[in-house]
């Protein structure tokens, strides 16, 4: 498979994983709530696709996305949405909170932050090279825990790559609501040399994350990617205030599946498409059927 | 390392970091102003940049920053020891500890451990008013997944001393979070020795159920039976134990002073023992009163004992702001005279 098709696959991945979910919350089948990544795939794909072994990442309350970008099973993803002793933490994270091999999520904004800091301290003084990957909205910008960590991450030099991703949203509260001043010059700041992009495009984020990367690798120090990408989605579900005719302009315009996918002739889209449905909706029975009681 | 034995609760708990950092290299140590020759603001950390430079790391005045780092250190494998300047600081850090160093283990299905210790002073009596005298432990004491400990001043068997050994333990022998409270006034006693507790009988507990550190019982030697269970821990263990003697000499009244150094997660089963003989229990803690550590003591030892307690009763720090002015100050928290008067009416009435 070459690299675009690739490509394409994991963003069908997560696209199509996070809209099965969609589809299935109604049966009653997953506890709680959920906050998918609908519009914000490229960022995952992007980014991690320059992770290497024993990095961390640290994501937050919109995490599936991550987690399928980096490796994780959508049949564990699945079973711990519902509550199931064979998800990824038992069922007692849920949705928000998953930790698998160095990947963790957590549901408090600007703690995941401070939490993605003491890890970069830690591979910093482990001195093997590895780097931490935090993935942040821009919600998380009003909390000033954040604060406290970028000057501490700038001021000791960690290998942390912040990705900011900017969907201009923060649940329902739009950022010209939110957030004063502006979002590069909070980490130019802290001499934390940021880079900020304006697309879906899983190509463009590839390319520049790869030289951040390399970066924060190299030079053991902080880096920040800020993407602006729209949400295409919900915050979690039913809470979608914006109007129709704005999401639909979205949709047309910056959909990152449609944009990746028009690097693909149609034939091998299809195929694609019709095998990780498959695989997902059996994933997804799979992980409704499986069985053992808890531990 | 000095190799003197230890005389204050100071030396001693400096020297339970020392022996940590020294015998387990993935100890670290952070917070504002720790660097020597300053030491911190009560000089617990002094020596311990100058011995290990790289493993002592000075702060911004940041502390839910650090104490979310520490989190992300444990996480990573790292044993993460915070200093907090001021227990009235514990405020700042208490999302972190709330939301996230205790919740880790649990939510990811215990695959991780989160060894991280905030050791912090709390108390007055030194005139630093509003915001830097509180006693606040009790917010955190009810947080699953956290372990409270509170140091007595007593020697012991270990060449730490009681303080240092209890601090060295949560270190490298825990691999949960600890909240481990000291007091302003307690860093400068003298740890107890034989010597001074000639007059007592001294009665440690050994670990059982969630006692993982122990529980001392003091009362006077060849005293009759005691009539009245005293509990307290910290510096206020000190001044019940003087209370202890001014009951006896000055009132014969007599009492057992049960001193926990484990304070959560609870279990009170050393002073449930005690209680069911004297049927009179009364705590006394800096804290204020409502929904703090003597409520809890008390509602669980009459859900225990039932009709075993007969009197029941609490001694706090008035529920009001710690003023400045020494006189003001002094009528806020409790001292020996308050016990006194507080066991006679429990007693005689």
């Amino acid at each position: 498979m070459d690299k675009n098709a690739r490509l394409y696959e994991q963003l069908y991945t997560i696209r199509q994983f996070e809209t099965l979910l969609l589809e299935q919350f109604s049966t009653g089948i997953f506890p709680g709530t959920t906050h998918t990544s609908l519009g914000q795939e490229a960022n995952a794909v992007g980014v991690l696709a320059h992770l290497a072994a024993n990095d961390v990442v640290v994501s937050n309350h919109r995490c599936h996305g991550h987690f399928l970008a980096y490796g994780g099973d959508p049949q564990a993803l699945f079973a711990e949405l519902m509550g199931k002793p064979a998800g990824i933490c038992g069922g007692v994270g849920g949705s928000q909170h998953l930790h698998w091999r160095n990947f963790y999520s957590s549901g408090i904004q600007g703690g995941t932050v401070a939490m993605a800091t003491g890890m970069a301290l830690a591979e910093k003084l482990a001195g093997q090279g590895s780097i931490v990957f935090d993935f942040m909205g821009d919600g998380t910008l009003g909390e000033g825990i954040v604060y406290e960590c970028l000057n501490m991450a700038s001021l000791w030099q960690l290998p942390l790559l912040i990705v900011l991703e900017n969907n201009h949203i923060a649940q329902t509260t739009p950022s010209h609501l939110a957030i004063a001043g502006s979002v590069v010059k909070r980490f130019e700041a802290f001499d934390i040399p940021v880079m900020q992009l304006d697309t879906s495009n899983v190509t463009e984020i590839l390319l520049v994350a790869k030289e951040l990367v390399r970066q924060v690798r190299n030079e053991c120090s902080p880096r920040a990617l800020v993407i602006e990408t729209p949400r295409l989605g919900h915050h979690s579900k039913g809470d979608d205030t914006r109007a129709d005719m704005d999401v639909e302009l979205l949709w047309q315009l910056r959909d990152p599946i449609s944009i990746q996918g028009e690097m693909l002739e149609d034939q091998v889209r299809y195929a694609i498409n019709r095998r990780i449905d498959n695989e997902l909706q059996a994933a997804f029975e799979m992980a409704l059927t499986i069985e053992g009681g808890r531990v | 390392m000095t190799d003197r034995s230890p005389l204050t609760v100071l030396d001693s708990l400096n020297q339970g970091l020392h022996q940590a950092m020294a015998d387990n290299a993935q100890v670290m140590f952070l917070g504002e102003d720790i660097l020597d020759p300053y030491g911190g603001s009560f000089k617990v950390a002094r020596g311990l940049s100058s011995a290990y430079p790289d493993r002592v790391l000075p702060t911004p005045i940041s502390e839910a920053g650090i104490t979310g780092i520490a989190g992300g250190m444990a996480l990573r494998g790292m044993r993460p020891v915070v200093e907090i300047m001021f227990g009235d600081f514990s405020t700042l850090i208490a999302d972190q500890v709330i939301n996230h160093l205790t919740k880790f283990n649990a939510m990811y299905n215990g695959q991780v451990t989160v060894p991280v210790v905030i050791r912090t002073p709390m108390g007055g009596r030194r005139g630093y008013g509003p915001t830097h005298s509180q006693t606040l432990e009790k917010l955190f004491l009810g947080t699953p997944g956290l372990t409270v400990l509170a140091p007595f001043h007593i020697k012991g068997d270990h060449e730490l001393g009681g303080p240092g050994q209890l601090l060295y333990e949560a270190i490298v022998g825990l691999d949960s979070p600890v909240f481990f409270i000291e007091n302003k006034l307690q860093y400068l006693l003298k740890l107890l020795i034989p010597y001074d507790l000639e007059e007592y009988d001294l009665a440690e507990t050994g670990t059982s159920g969630n006692i993982r550190f122990p529980c001392y019982k003091l009362s006077l030697r060849s005293a009759p039976a005691a009539q009245l269970t005293l509990t307290a821990y910290g510096y206020m263990a000190h001044l019940a134990l003087g209370a202890i003697h001014n009951l006896a000499y000055e009132y014969e009244i007599f009492c057992e002073l049960l001193v926990p150094t484990h304070l959560a997660p609870f279990d009170l089963s050393p002073l449930y023992e005690s209680v069911s003989k004297t049927k009179r229990l009364l705590a006394v803690e800096e804290g204020t009163l409502s929904l703090g550590w003597g409520a809890e003591v008390l509602a669980r030892t009459a859900e225990a004992l039932g009709a075993g307690l007969t009197r029941a009763g609490r001694l706090t720090a008035r529920g009001t702001v710690i003023p400045v002015a020494l006189d003001l100050e002094a009528d806020c928290l409790p001292d020996v005279a308050d016990i006194v008067t507080r066991a006679r009416e429990m007693v005689q009435k």
